[in-house]
């Protein structure tokens, strides 16, 4: 554990459709993690996987019961990885960055209650010693750095989709480089630096974004393994064996799920084309 | 006397593993099997996925059931760099494949004081699937007997001649245009005897060994080309190599071989160098 000393603690956050969860996805985490660990400077301590709700209204989106279902039998296997639902419950769709805050509020939370034991044992410490009093405040002040920092994890795709007209708000994207930052996980063939060069803003930010490359290639989409299946293909090895079995015994992913929400606007581009 | 025990337990595990194949009379289909070799140093999901892929393409030509898939880790006497032991090699195999219904490891070439060619292993596990629907075809014609009383012995549902298919990945057709590697009447004999069903990542590179053989070029009736629409190249020396670095290979292979590996101390840099020279 001496290791971890003075590293910043960090909870990787992957927001998406998960439509169904592929090892794809997965291996995102475990790449993220071994590259924050290599910097020396990070300690990851959690991975958060959110589906995104039903309000998004994306083509062949099935409910999101069955997608967090899903996504919770995939992480069964992992000891540091978890679904948390609260961003698929919401009615209306939920921006990144609102998901983000809400997940920063719940570290800050925990982070509190922590605070407030270190400063019990603080005001225990200087009725023992009074001359500690000075050093006393600022101890607490240094307790809330062991809240961890939290960090969107995603694609290449996430990271090009910030160019797409009306898909994002540019103060939602200057909030989420600039107060939380992205781990980009990409091919090693693709070019997401160039994306980021592209971008002023993500330019501006370019320090608190961290582009893993992925080595082993696996091109393991949502949209191809529903293609499969719609074909009456084996998706065996490329989702979890659960997520399989489940996909089967629920019977999800035919042709007719596939045109879900497909004459509906993608609920960013109704949202942001308005104003 | 240890053959024949070993025939049986072989007969035997066949029978458990075919019976419901066999009840359905393959639905007048020829019955398929597809053999893999290679060194499976470690097996990987993308192994497994060869066999996935390889069935529902041949499914899906209308004249084949595939009854069965074997992995056969090659022997320590192939002397590969980095090869660990086959001890190991086929309990992982077997490990990787407890959750598959049909795929099975065998450790027949593996246990071989020599290195032997890829055409020895396909003539062996094709006698063997020989006897063994032999005995199927003897005990369909007893049951037979018993309930028409032979009256009607055309009427005989016959079970087909099995078949046993090369399976191979991108990286087993490289070796097709290694020169001298392999023997051009062994090249002739799998593919005129057996068969090849290939897995690709593009039409091109495969139709390419075809076509610059005249061998394979001949008997391509018998070259089934599979097309890999979701790539994945989770290769045995990738995932080695992410072993060494200490850097996770969770979700590429099952966690039971991960865990094998771990408790085996595996891949470690002197294995790694070991057959170096």
């Amino acid at each position: 554990m001496e290791q971890n000393e003075g590293r910043t603690p960090v909870v990787l956050l992957a927001c998406g459709s998960f439509n169904p969860i592929t090892n794809m996805h997965l291996r995102m985490f475990e790449l993220a993690r071994d590259y924050l660990h290599e910097t020396g400077n990070y300690k990851v301590v959690k991975g958060i996987i959110s589906p995104v709700g039903d309000g998004y209204k994306k083509k062949g989106l099935i409910e999101a019961q069955h997608r967090v279902a899903m996504a919770t039998l995939a992480v069964e296997g992992s000891d540091w990885v978890e679904v948390d639902p609260w961003e698929s419950e919401q009615t209306e769709w939920v921006e990144t960055a609102k998901v983000l805050r809400h997940h920063h509020e719940e570290l800050l939370t925990v982070g509190q209650h922590k605070d407030e034991v270190d400063r019990a044992k603080v005001v225990k410490k200087r009725k023992r010693n009074t001359s500690q009093r000075d050093t006393s405040m600022q101890q607490i002040r240094c307790s809330s750095r062991d809240v961890p920092q939290l960090k969107l994890l995603c694609g290449a795709d996430v990271l090009e989709s910030f160019g797409v007209p009306n898909l994002w708000k540019q103060e939602d994207i200057a909030e989420i480089v600039g107060e939380f930052g992205v781990v980009c996980v990409t091919r090693a063939g693709s070019d997401a630096e160039s994306f980021v060069y592209q971008s002023d803003l993500l330019w501006e930010h370019r320090r608190h974004i961290h582009i893993v490359k992925e080595w082993i290639t696996n091109e393991i989409s949502a949209t191809k393994i529903r293609r499969a299946l719609r074909r009456g293909q084996s998706v065996r090895y490329l989702v979890p064996r659960p997520v399989g079995e489940y996909i089967q015994s629920h019977a999800l992913y035919s042709p007719q799920s596939e045109e879900k929400n497909a004459s509906v606007v993608l609920a960013p581009l109704q949202r942001y084309t308005k104003d | 006397l240890c053959f024949l025990v070993f025939c049986f337990d072989y007969f035997r595990m066949w029978s458990e593993h075919l019976r419901p194949c066999v009840t359905m009379a393959y639905r007048g289909r020829v019955p398929l099997v597809l053999l893999a070799c290679g060194s499976f140093n470690p097996i990987t999901n993308q192994h497994m996925r060869l066999f996935e892929l390889a069935r529902d393409h041949m499914h899906q030509t209308g004249h084949y059931e595939v009854i069965g898939g074997i992995v056969s880790p090659v022997s320590d006497k192939y002397g590969k760099k980095g090869l660990v032991s086959a001890t190991h090699r086929v309990a992982m195999t077997h490990l990787a494949l407890r959750t598959s219904d049909w795929i099975r490891a065998d450790s027949w070439e593996s246990e071989q004081p020599q290195w032997i060619t890829t055409v020895t292993t396909l003539r062996q596990h094709y006698n063997r699937l020989l006897n063994w629907h032999q005995s199927q075809v003897s005990l369909n014609d007893m049951s037979k007997v018993k309930k028409h009383n032979n009256k009607f012995p055309a009427a005989r549902n016959r079970i087909d001649t099995p078949e046993l298919k090369l399976l191979c990945g991108a990286d087993f057709l490289e070796t097709f245009k290694i020169p001298h590697l392999w023997r051009e009447d062994h090249l002739e004999e799998i593919v005129s005897k057996f068969g090849l069903v290939c897995v690709s990542r593009g039409e091109r590179d495969s139709g390419r060994f075809i076509h610059e053989s005249d061998t394979l070029t001949r008997y391509k009736n018998n070259i089934f080309l599979v097309r890999e629409w979701i790539q994945n190249e989770i290769s045995s020396t990738e995932i080695r190599r992410a072993i060494q670095r200490g850097q996770s290979v969770k979700y590429l292979l099952p966690d039971s071989v991960i865990e094998y590996i771990k408790e085996h101390n595996l891949y470690t840099l002197e294995n790694e160098q070991k057959y170096a020279d």
